[in-house]
């Protein structure tokens, strides 16, 4: 367990992506019919890759999250984590999973949230004390171990959320829109830290979100969808160097890596039309 | 922050005070309407020789009401004052002592009906959410149970098992599971859906989603249910004594005091004052529990 992938992942050639989604079609049966939640999905992810997945609200980005973590399954097409079957890899605890609202148990002091998925798996006393309290300190919040969660703000409840889904060191960090509910002067605060700890961890990231300039500041790949049925238009490699920062944010080249994703979501992908198609978007009734 | 923090003690010790002051009042308000009504239209009554002065002191109601006459409604210092007579005469025990053993006696049969009770309503909760089969098929008959009044039902249970303290503390579980049931059902189906996904995503067995999810998140419900169940399970065991001929608890106490109403009132309300004591006992030693046990969390009120 010690050094990440195990046998199966020292055969595998470099590149061998950690998660392959190959042909994934997701339907919902619905009360008044079904929804076309995902449709034809194909994706890569690499080993120590951080992937964002961006797109209108309803274009299936939770889905597709879901659909790797197996907290659903596909209705057509394979999900491979690690090279198994995604159900195979959930129980193998291959994954930690970050939700948009910290779902912290508020029973438990901080440092016993981040103790929980080490209690579960059994990894016991001083072994356990230590990691809860190295993922403290990683998301600095060590003087507050034994506060209870209701006496946190908002993003320092996240924080620990961070810290109890990389505490059983994940090989894959699901984050579903994580720091949604957050105000922009914290969010760009938790950016950099997840960036820090993501170097440091050296995870494999698959991170929602709504927001451009964050898919932009923190991604390798940023995955553009679109909705009804939700697919992916356009991928686009974000190639500003490493470690990033304030500066970042400056960049030339981060400008154009915005406006391009922005456009992207916009449907003006070169040489493909729009994909959402107006009469469904009618027929749904919801604004993506 | 600190202000803040200090700002929340000074109000609850402010509160704190407060609810004291208030708890007293309500016993005081209620002694005062009591010897108001009796004043009015009790029976007249005297006092001789009033601090040992010599004197002696008449009262004569100006009027006359049926519900005030000393025997619906002994005065208030007779009622205390019998508790250091004796139970009987020429015994050697007071009332109050022996009620106090009545009370203790009584309290330890509930206690224990309290808490198979408590388990019996735990264990079916945890086997209803588990089975939605097994929940449609018996939550119906779980209902229907308390539907049968529970001094029709003593009778036939202490027939079944016979007279003892074994029937009585039946007859306390049997109306002490059926809150935690309900209760417990509801409780333990209270987490967030996303945190069951958490566990889920732990590969977290049924056993851990249960004690380490589950059971926590529904303590909150459970103990409104016991608190409920703690007053529950001393009627139960009241009204169990008689059937079940226990001759130390408060149930025959109420019984003997009322066939001996007319020599002695005053002992018949004596008895039911210890048992409403004993209630209010019960109840906050579970609300002591529970603050203890939920301490952390938002606190729960009442
Ligand atoms: N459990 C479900 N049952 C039925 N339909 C569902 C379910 N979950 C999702 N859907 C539908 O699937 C589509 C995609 O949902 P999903 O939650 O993945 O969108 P999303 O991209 O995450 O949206 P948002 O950005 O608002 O979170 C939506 O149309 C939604 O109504
Ligand atoms: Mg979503």
């Amino acid at each position: 367990m010690t050094d990440g992938g195990g046998s199966a992942g020292e055969t595998r050639a470099v590149g061998d992506p950690v998660v392959s989604i190959r042909g994934v079609h997701k339907v919902f049966q619905v009360a008044d019919g079904r929804t076309r939640a995902l449709e034809s999905i194909d994706v890569d992810i690499q080993r120590g890759e951080f992937v964002s997945l961006i797109g209108p609200s309803g274009c299936g980005k939770s889905t597709l999250l879901r659909l790797i973590g197996d907290l659903t399954a596909p209705t057509a097409g394979i999900v491979t984590v690690n090279g198994k079957p995604a159900r195979k890899a959930r129980l193998d605890r291959d994954y930690g999973m970050v939700f948009q609202a910290p779902v912290l148990f508020d029973w438990r002091t901080v440092e016993g949230n981040v103790r929980l998925p080490l209690d579960i798996m059994g990894v016991r006393g001083r072994e356990r004390d230590r990691r809860a309290r190295e993922m403290l300190e990683l998301v600095e919040l060590h003087d507050f171990a034994r506060h209870y969660p209701r006496q946190l703000s908002g993003g320092m409840q996240q924080r620990v959320a961070i810290a109890r889904a990389l505490a059983f060191e994940p090989k894959i960090l699901l984050m579903d829109e994580p720091f949604g509910a957050l105000d922009e002067m914290t969010r760009e605060r938790m950016n950099s830290e997840l960036l820090r700890i993501w170097e440091r961890t050296k995870t494999t990231i698959v991170f929602v979100t709504h927001s451009i300039p964050e898919a932009v500041f923190l991604s390798s790949r940023v995955i553009v969808m679109s909705a009804r049925p939700g697919r992916i238009t356009n991928v686009i490699d974000v190639d500003l160097g490493r470690p990033r920062n304030e500066e970042t944010r400056e960049q030339e080249r981060y400008f154009q890596l915005v406006t391009a994703v922005r456009e992207s979501l916009r449907g003006r992908v070169d040489g493909e039309t729009p994909v959402a198609s107006p009469d469904r978007t009618m027929a749904e009734g919801t604004i993506g | 922050m600190a202000e803040r923090i200090a700002d929340a003690a000074v109000t609850t010790r402010g509160g704190r005070v407060r609810t004291v002051l208030f708890a007293l009042l309500i016993p005081f308000a209620i002694v005062l309407v009591w010897e108001g009504v009796k004043f009015l239209g009790g029976d007249p009554w005297r006092i001789q020789n009033v601090l040992g002065l010599g004197v002696s002191f008449e009262h004569r109601p100006p009027l006359r009401i049926g519900m005030a006459s000393d025997l619906s409604l002994p005065h208030v210092w007779e009622v205390l004052g019998s508790f250091f007579e004796p139970v009987q005469r020429r015994s050697d025990v007071s009332l109050g002592q022996f009620l106090v053993g009545a009370a203790l006696y009584t309290w330890r049969e509930a206690a224990l009906g309290f808490l198979v009770g408590a388990l019996l309503g735990l264990t079916l909760a945890s086997i209803f959410i588990h089975s939605r089969l097994l929940e449609r098929a018996f939550v119906p008959y779980v209902i229907a149970s308390q539907t049968v009044p529970i001094v029709a039902l003593a009778p036939m249970i202490v027939f079944a098992f016979g007279q003892g303290v074994l029937s009585v503390v039946i007859i306390a579980t049997y109306l002490t599971f059926f809150p935690v049931t309900i209760a417990g059902i509801r409780g333990l189906t209270s987490p967030d859906p996303r945190a069951l996904e958490l566990m889920r995503s732990y590969a977290a067995s049924r056993w851990a989603v249960f004690w380490k999810l589950r059971l926590p998140a529904s303590l909150p419900y459970l103990f409104t249910a016991l608190k409920i169940s703690a007053t529950a399970s001393i009627v139960g065991a009241i009204i169990g004594e008689g059937p079940g001929g226990i001759p130390e608890g408060l149930g025959r106490a109420i019984i003997n005091f009322n066939q001996q109403y007319i020599s002695g009132p005053e002992k018949l309300w004596a008895t039911i004052l210890v048992s409403a004591v004993l209630g209010i006992l019960f109840f906050s030693v579970v609300r002591a529990v529970e603050l203890f046990v939920l301490r952390g969390r938002a606190l729960a009120a009442g």
